[in-house]
């Protein structure tokens, strides 16, 4: 124990905390008669988290936040905590939680070295408007600035990667800074917020009004007013245009705007391509999915936006990946942009007509002001260039026939046997690439990834997560040899909670993605990328989890649909060919015009 | 975030003026200074001080960027959680001043003619007057009180000090109205104003 201070704590009694139960459900009047009830700032801080409806936690304890977990050792039946492996791993658990659900992640850590080990999941968290809630545990008040033990200034080094940050030293507070948090992590668009509280505040006692949820604050608007004028705008540019394309991006998914972008894409007709965080808003075989963008999206749908009229750009942010070299990126084409952040309009792409709002409101409006139309010859462009990508590519990639296994052809067989109802987690590199490129995905909120910033690691901890989010669902984590060991610790999460996710293994042997551009642009100068790896079956089982490693064809089938109909959670291993490389590619520094075949 | 400027501006590097409105936040000024921190741009001023009105605090920030850079940051800016507004301007849009102090020996000044002469040119009040030095006062533009350093530099200036720019926007009709929208959910008219449907006069908003 670092700390010995946790005797203050007591927890409260029974009786008391059905009461603050039963006030914390009701709208609390703003009254002098308004019912209070002593409790430490720790409970008052569990009791606004199951206000807020929160399932899970998940979680790492310490001396700075050990009051908090005292008060929830008496909140077991209420409130499921996670006991995680490593901090980041419990951010990337809340991060998968919050992408299939829909809701709010919940992490919880220790102070110092506890929350810093939370940075990489927050910043993830941020380039990828993911909603989170993290508390952390900090020092005494009094002891602030001290360079006491595990201090760590939280609040300045969390800034940039937080959407909102605060810092609570008084128990009176918490009430309305955690309804504060959960408002702002959810609203507009989402973000992690790092709430730290200082030990003092989680002992201190205060009278607790119960539990008010946040619904405005004076100096935040999430959603830009819709100005009908710009829907106008578009809807003529749309409807005048001769080869309009749709680029949609997660903000479909985050805005809950599916059904309307559907609407929207089948009145208009509009060929329509994705970015990997959009994967899944309109299932894979919608016939007016064109496909991926990006460096290694689709033939078509790179190509052709250099030679669309009006594009269309739905919730995404022109990412680099995406936009390929900029000053030749889309230049003949008028741009409509609809997005909830306005700081989004033209910061990468110069728009004709910016539609600011939130597309689950600006959709209809503009499905209502579209004409109903078809492209066929515009429409069979993409199919003439999917056509020599199958040719080029997918062929070889997909049914290889002979040689060593592809990681192309284990995700196809995948497909067969999760029909697209299952959601893929996956890491970085050329598997990540791959799984995005030919996983099928029915539904929405089957695609999570770590997009904006490519975190390593993040797979395995965010199935975690994303099985909590969707306990229904089949989850299967598709990983890299390499990102694998960067977070394989979470087989204990795994072993410890008993939950059922399917870990997918591609191993090249390689850190892969970074030996295809030292191939390709550095003369196959392999520097630090062989990768030697333990025997990942083994280090499974020594978790409890059953696992199987396949190299040979005839054995892929069956041990993908061992691993399927496994109860419980099951790592498969399939040795794939150690120097393929992923294609089609637009290099950096090239238009994606430019997009390479091979 | 407001462009109170319509004329054409030529697209290369000038000063700006950045105003912004925001609560009373410990770590806001952190999160405003590391959006210039992030794309290395220097703040060549800042100024953060209550205003007017209750609790809000404003900044004023000057950066000699392009345009597009500074709408690009002012909206960054105005996305925080704790702003209230973002306003930017040219020189040619605000009143700015600086204040500048400049203490000297009281003996030298006490000896020359010439000297209160300069200074009363300048515009210098004297401060604070002591046996062995005299702490003069102007405000002006920066060249103005940089001028009176090259003429107090000769007379043995001591110490010199500058505050930080504030400017006041010709245009704008303060921020007690817009602050009242801001109160209430629905934002005002103005509010949603914006720069593509009003290229005229009217303060550009989000
Ligand atoms: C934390 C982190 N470190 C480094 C990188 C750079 N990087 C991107 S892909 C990659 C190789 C990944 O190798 P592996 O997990 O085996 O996947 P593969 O590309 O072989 O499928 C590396 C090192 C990264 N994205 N994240
Ligand atoms: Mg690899």
């Amino acid at each position: 124990m670092d700390e010995g201070t946790n005797q203050l704590i007591r927890s409260a009694p029974e009786m008391k905390k059905e009461f603050i139960m039963e006030i914390a459900q009701q709208e609390i009047p703003n009254s002098a008669e308004t019912k209070t009830v002593e409790v430490s700032g720790s409970v008052a801080l569990l009791e606004a988290l199951i206000a807020e409806g929160t399932e899970v936690i998940f979680g790492y304890p310490g001396g700075a936040i050990m009051p908090i977990y005292d008060a929830l050792y008496d909140y077991k039946e209420k409130l499921n905590h996670i006991l995680v492996r490593h901090e980041q791993g419990g951010i990337h658990a809340g991060q998968g939680f919050a992408r299939t659900s829909g809701k709010v992640g919940i992490v919880f850590a220790t102070s110092g070295p506890g929350a810093t080990n939370l940075i990489t999941g927050l910043a993830d968290a941020m380039i990828d408007s993911t909603p989170l809630v993290c508390i952390t545990g900090q020092v005494f008040a009094h002891l602030l600035g001290t360079d006491a033990f595990q201090e760590t200034d939280v609040i300045n080094i969390t800034t940039p990667v937080t959407k909102w940050n605060y810092q609570v030293t008084d128990a009176t507070e918490i009430p309305e800074v955690i309804s504060k948090a959960f408002y702002i992590a959810r609203s507009g668009r989402p973000g992690p917020v790092l709430i730290d509280i200082t030990k003092n505040a989680q002992i201190q006692k205060f009278d607790f009004a119960g539990y008010k949820p946040c619904d405005h604050i004076r100096s935040y608007r999430p959603k830009p007013i819709i100005r009908k004028e710009y829907i106008q705008k578009a809807a003529d540019l749309i409807n005048s245009a001769k080869k309009p394309f749709v680029l949609w991006g997660q903000g479909v998914i985050l805005g809950e705007a599916e059904k309307e972008f559907k609407a929207f894409v089948e009145k208009s007709g509009i060929p329509s391509a994705w970015t990997i965080l959009g994967a899944g808003a309109i299932p894979t075989d919608h016939p007016l999915n064109v496909g991926m963008l990006g460096m290694h999206g689709n033939y078509g749908p790179n190509v052709l936006t250099n030679e669309c009229d009006v594009l269309i750009a739905i919730g995404m942010r022109f990412d680099d990946r995406v936009t390929g070299r900029l000053d030749r990126y889309a230049k003949q084409a008028k741009v409509v942009h609809l997005d909830i952040d306005p700081s989004e309009i033209d910061k990468n792409v110069q728009t004709t007509v910016p539609v600011w709002g939130d597309c689950k409101e600006t959709l209809p409006a503009l499905t209502e002001l579209i004409q109903e139309r078809t492209f066929p010859e515009w429409i069979a462009k993409f199919k003439e260039y999917t056509e020599k990508e199958v040719e080029a590519v997918i062929n070889a990639e997909l049914h290889p026939g002979s040689g060593e296994l592809t990681m192309g052809e284990a995700i196809h067989q995948l497909n067969e046997l999760t029909k697209g109802d299952a959601v893929i987690v996956t890491d970085v590199g050329q598997h990540q690439m791959v799984a995005c490129r030919y996983a099928k995905l029915n539904k929405t909120r089957s695609n999570v990834t770590s997009g904006g910033l490519g975190t390593m690691g993040f797979a395995l901890p965010a199935a975690i997560g994303a099985k909590f989010g969707a306990p229904e669902r089949d989850v299967v984590a598709v990983i890299g040899d390499g990102g694998f060991q960067m977070t394989l610790q979470e087989l204990g999460t795994i072993m410890q909670s008993g939950i059922d996710v399917k870990i997918l293994i591609l191993n090249n042997r390689f850190l892969g993605m970074v030996r295809q551009w030292q191939e390709l642009f550095n003369e196959n100068r392999y520097s630090f990328v062989d990768m030697t790896s333990p025997d990942f079956v083994a280090l499974a089982a020594a978790y409890g989890i059953a696992g199987k490693s396949v190299s040979e064809r005839s054995d892929l089938n069956a041990s993908l649909e061992e691993m399927m109909n496994h109860k419980g959670s099951f790592l498969l291993e399939v040795m794939v060919t150690k120097e393929n490389n992923v294609f089609p590619m637009v290099p950096q520094g090239c238009s994606v015009a430019e997009i390479r075949l091979k | 975030m407001s462009n109170q400027n319509h004329t054409e501006k030529p697209a290369g590097k000038q000063e700006f003026n950045i105003t912004v409105y925001t609560e009373n936040q410990i770590g806001l000024l952190n999160r405003i200074a590391i959006i210039f921190t992030r794309r290395k741009i220097n703040i060549d001023s800042l100024n953060t001080s209550p205003s007017e009105i209750e609790s809000i605090h404003r900044f004023n920030i000057v950066v000699n960027e392009t345009e597009d850079v500074v709408r690009k940051l002012s909206r960054q800016i105005e996305k925080q959680v704790e702003v209230l507004k973002v306003y930017y301007n040219t020189n040619e849009d605000v009143i700015w001043q600086e204040l500048a102090l400049y203490k000297v020996p009281t003996d030298i000044i006490a000896e020359k003619a010439s000297v209160e002469r300069l200074l009363r040119e300048n515009g210098a009040r004297a401060v604070v007057i002591r046996k062995d030095y005299t702490v003069f006062e102007t405000t002006g533009h920066r060249e103005e009180t940089d001028a009176l350093i090259k003429i107090l530099q000769p007379f043995g200036l001591i110490e010199f000090v500058r505050s930080a720019r504030v400017a006041i926007i010709k245009h704008s009709d303060g921020f007690n109205r817009k602050l009242r929208e801001f109160e209430r959910l629905e934002p005002g008219e103005e509010v949603s104003e914006n720069e593509y449907l009003n290229n005229g006069q009217r303060i550009f908003t989000m």
